[in-house]
């Protein structure tokens, strides 16, 4: 038997399952760049326009380091710049839960071992979640490309920049395979591929926000870096591609080569053996619970604090930078609104923030739903355990998780800054504030879950289409003029920005008490339901 | 004093119908056997009785209280075993023992680890590297250590080893002198033979038949083999053998339970060199079932 046979089936299977999260995935880079394009058309029309605004980004370290250098002024290097972080994300994330759910996800609950014992070769499931996601990227390149040729940009340059999306895609799909092979659990493979992706960006962010000192070697040694050094709409190097293909094909031959070597459900990794007995502590529902989640939040937390330190950092050179050119200063006075330009680099920064935490939210809630889907709440809920308790446990954690990863970056970014500027009791509590204002939001976006997973269970993953839809209309907002009334669908609209314009309390009270509101309907319809 | 009752319980899944008017029975002290094939409705039976699922229609009580109101206090008096045991991959098998234990109510160390020795278990390994047998030693450790009143076990010894299914085979017993109450399911008859006082059939959500063991004999046809030194004749006209099939100095047939003495009587005289005999099969019996069904429609 071929270590290949049974890719095509396995292909088809899993277009099956994922026939309606691929095209979720696949349609919203193509519709971010189109936002972006039309935002660029209609607010800069002139050269002059342009060039002014690539001036000023070029000359902000922050968000040079947060975004990337713009490397030509016009409506595609724009477009080039604003979008490549934005759907490296989406892209990568993507393609990486794709592969891991595809390949470890199924060895770990041994669904494989169904397939396995038909006729499907070792490599066949990585093979066939390889094939779908470059199948998926290059889909993302098509629509890409035809967006911005659509609105009159260079081919080449479309070209170019399409193929950035789908190469940084289909690398992390590699990677995410590689990662499969090495955990044993689909967790901790998604944990590798993700602290790569954070390693890549700060690499990046710190080589591009340095490259004037001569530090661009850091970009050029991430692939993320690598999308912007593809240069889209500023005489495009196509050698970089290959890098990305290099990068790609070396991944492919270790994941094969580790897949042919090991069994089917270990890894390389070996889990360590655990107690024999429980501590004394792992007696209720939040216990286990707490047990469960506590890894991933510190992962998250770490994450968070890393992104925390990252931002108090550039906010203080930026800062620096200021301060000896008054132009510029005046410049993104402008820029920034009203206020100080690192008061609205860190209420940039925090916007992006929210999104990841709402993200963390939906997880850290729906895994009540993956407890029953796996079956595992039969054994507590046939304990003398009440569902109100159950469910509440899990929602705890979550709510309290949230809290914890919004601490950790506001102390950071607070304390990096405050210590870098010799005013840490005035900046470290107004970031705390600023951070911890998006909580009620954050708890909309569970709630909304909670309510989903309460009522229709089968549902439950609209709520990801929620946070799509609200992260949508906020970057259209952003970009276009659109009426208050379709902001206003987004929790995050609502969230005041502290550090911009002060607390406000309302907008507080009422997000908290929607989410309560969806969490207590979430309660009260998973009371009355059969649980499987 | 009744344990379980359950009266013309019926349950859709959409439009599906599961459980087509239930009725059964299980009184304080008794091993009671739940049998059906695949799908029959067993675990969505158990589940209903544990209140993880709403019924349709009918009257459920569980040790005096109404399964989906009373499920927290009642759950404190019962353990329970999943058909189909998923565990936390992170948490190690004696983690896992443990806390189910306490959420019931609390774990005697002595008789854990007396358990964990008798099934010869590894309790150090995290989950997600057990076998499915390890997996179903975790729940059945996990129930039997606790003090309760009442045990519903879905198919118990799914992936136990002979060896380890005699050692559950033990447990249950124990628990029955100790005077609490079994409901076990299961899709083979002779485990269910082996343990239980009285049984329920279950085919397509539906109860086919009930009773002791004894009432259900009349069902029970053992299929024989047998070799003997000279032709059997006289065979297929005996009262109680059914689908004869003679070839020359072999003969195969199935009789029934209460025909055997006659029947190896009339062999004797044939010499027998070799005899093998298999027990009915569940398949077996709802043929037996369903031909005295069309036998009496067609008086
Ligand atoms: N969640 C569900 N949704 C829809 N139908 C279901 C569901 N669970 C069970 N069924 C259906 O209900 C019927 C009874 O299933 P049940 O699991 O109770 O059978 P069982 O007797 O336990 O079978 P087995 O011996 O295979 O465990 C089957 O036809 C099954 O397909
Ligand atoms: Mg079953």
């Amino acid at each position: 038997m071929s270590e290949f046979s049974g890719t095509g089936a396995l292909i088809r299977l899993i277009l099956r399952r994922d026939r309606l999260l691929l095209p979720i995935w696949i349609a919203l880079p193509p519709l971010f760049v189109v936002v972006v394009v039309a935002a660029f058309v209609s607010l800069y029309p002139t050269a002059a326009s342009q060039q002014m605004l690539a001036a000023q980004i070029v000359n902000s370290p922050g968000l040079v380091a947060l975004l990337g250098p713009v490397s030509a002024p016009t409506i595609g290097g724009l477009t080039a710049w604003r979008s490549s972080i934005f759907a490296t994300v989406i892209v990568a994330g993507a393609n990486v839960l794709t592969v891991i759910r595809h390949t470890r996800a199924d060895e770990e609950t041994g669904r494989y071992e169904l397939l396995g014992s038909g006729v499907v070769g070792r490599r066949a499931p990585l093979s066939a979640s390889l094939v779908v996601t470059l199948g998926a990227d290059l889909v993302i390149a098509a629509l890409v490309t035809g967006a911005l040729v659509a609105f009159g940009l260079p081919v080449a340059g479309s070209v170019a920049l399409g193929l950035s999306f789908a190469a940084i895609g289909w690398t992390f799909a590699a990677l995410a395979g590689v990662a499969a092979q090495l955990a044993e659990s689909a967790g901790v493979a998604t944990g590798i591929a993700g602290a790569i992706f954070v390693l890549f960006y700060l690499l990046r962010a710190v080589g591009d926000a340095n490259e004037q000192s001569g530090q661009s070697w850091l970009s050029w040694m991430s692939p993320i870096g690598w999308m912007r050094l593809v240069q889209p709409f500023a005489g495009e190097r196509w050698g970089v591609f290959a890098l990305f293909l290099g990068a790609i094909i070396a991944l492919i031959v270790v994941a094969y080569t580790i897949s042919s070597r090991r069994d089917v459900g270990a890894g390389i990794l070996r889990p360590r053996l655990g107690p024999a007995r429980a501590t004394p502590w792992l007696r209720s529902p939040l216990a286990l619970a707490w047990r469960l989640h506590r890894r991933t939040l510190l992962v998250w937390a770490a994450m968070f604090a890393v992104y925390g330190v990252m931002i108090g950092y550039l906010a203080k050179t930026s800062a620096d930078l200021l301060a000896t050119n008054p132009q510029l200063a005046n410049l993104f006075a402008h820029f920034g609104g009203a206020s100080a330009y690192t008061d609205s680099l860190f209420t940039l920064s925090l916007t992006f923030l929210g999104w990841i935490a709402a993200a963390y939210a939906i997880t850290a809630t729906l895994r009540l739903q993956s407890e029953e889907v796996e079956g595992r709440v039969d054994h507590v809920l046939a304990a003398s355990v009440s569902r109100l308790r159950w469910a509440t446990s899990d929602l705890a954690i979550a709510a309290i998780g949230s809290v914890v990863v919004l601490t950790a970056f506001g102390l950071l970014a607070g304390l990096t800054y405050g210590l870098s500027t010799g005013n840490v009791g005035y900046e470290l509590p107004r970031m705390l504030v600023a951070t911890l204002a998006y909580l009620p939001a954050i708890w909309v976006v569970a709630g909304i879950a909670m309510a989903l997973y309460g009522l229709v269970p089968r549902l439950s993953f609209v709520s990801w289409g929620a946070l799509g839809a609200f992260i949508l209309v906020e970057l259209i907002g952003e970009t276009l003029q659109v009426s208050q009334s379709i902001l206003n669908l987004s929790p995050f609209n609502q969230v005041p920005k502290v550090l911009v314009s002060g607390v406000s309390l309302m907008p507080l009270v009422s997000l908290t008490l929607l989410a309560f509101v969806l969490i207590i309907a979430g309660l009260v319809g998973f009371q009355r339901r059969s649980i499987g | 004093m009744s344990v379980i009752q359950i009266q013309n319980l019926t349950k859709y899944y959409g439009k599906t119908l599961a459980l087509d008017g239930v009725d059964l029975e299980v009184e304080q002290g008794e091993v009671f056997g739940f049998i059906g094939p695949n799908g029959a409705g067993k675990t969505t039976t158990l589940r209903i009785l544990l209140g993880l699922l709403r019924k349709n229609a009918g009257k459920v009580s569980v040790l005096g209280g109404d399964p989906w109101r009373d499920a927290v206090a009642l759950h404190r008096r019962l353990a329970y075993v999943p058909g189909d045991v998923s565990l936390w991959p992170s948490l190690s098998g004696g983690e896992v023992i443990d806390l189910l234990g306490r959420l019931r109510g609390g774990v005697d160390q002595s008789r854990r680890d007396e358990l964990v020795e008798r099934f010869k278990f590894d309790p150090t390994k995290p989950c997600r590297t057990y076998s499915t047998g390890n997996r179903q030693k975790v729940a059945l450790i996990a129930a039997l250590v606790s003090d309760v009143e009442l045990f519903i076990l879905d198919e118990p010894t799914l992936g136990l080893d002979p060896l380890m299914e005699a050692v559950f085979r033990d447990c249950v017993a124990e628990v029955k002198r100790a005077g609490k109450t079994v409901l076990l399911s299961s899709h083979i008859l002779a485990e269910v033979e082996a343990l239980c006082d009285r049984i329920s059939i279950i085919n397509a959500g539906t109860i086919v038949e009930s009773g002791t063991l004894a009432e259900l004999r009349h069902l029970t046809r053992i299929s024989v083999s047998v070799e003997t030194a000279h032709p059997v004749t006289g065979l297929s006209e005996m009262p109680g053998v059914h689908n004869t099939r003679v070839d020359g100095t072999r003969a195969h047939f199935s009789v029934d339970a209460g025909a055997i003495n006659r029947v190896m009587e009339h062999l004797t005289r044939f010499d027998v060199l070799v005899l093998t005999s298999a027990p009915p099969t569940l398949e077996d019996l709802f043929l037996r079932h369903y031909e005295l069904q069309r036998g009496e429609s067609a008086r």
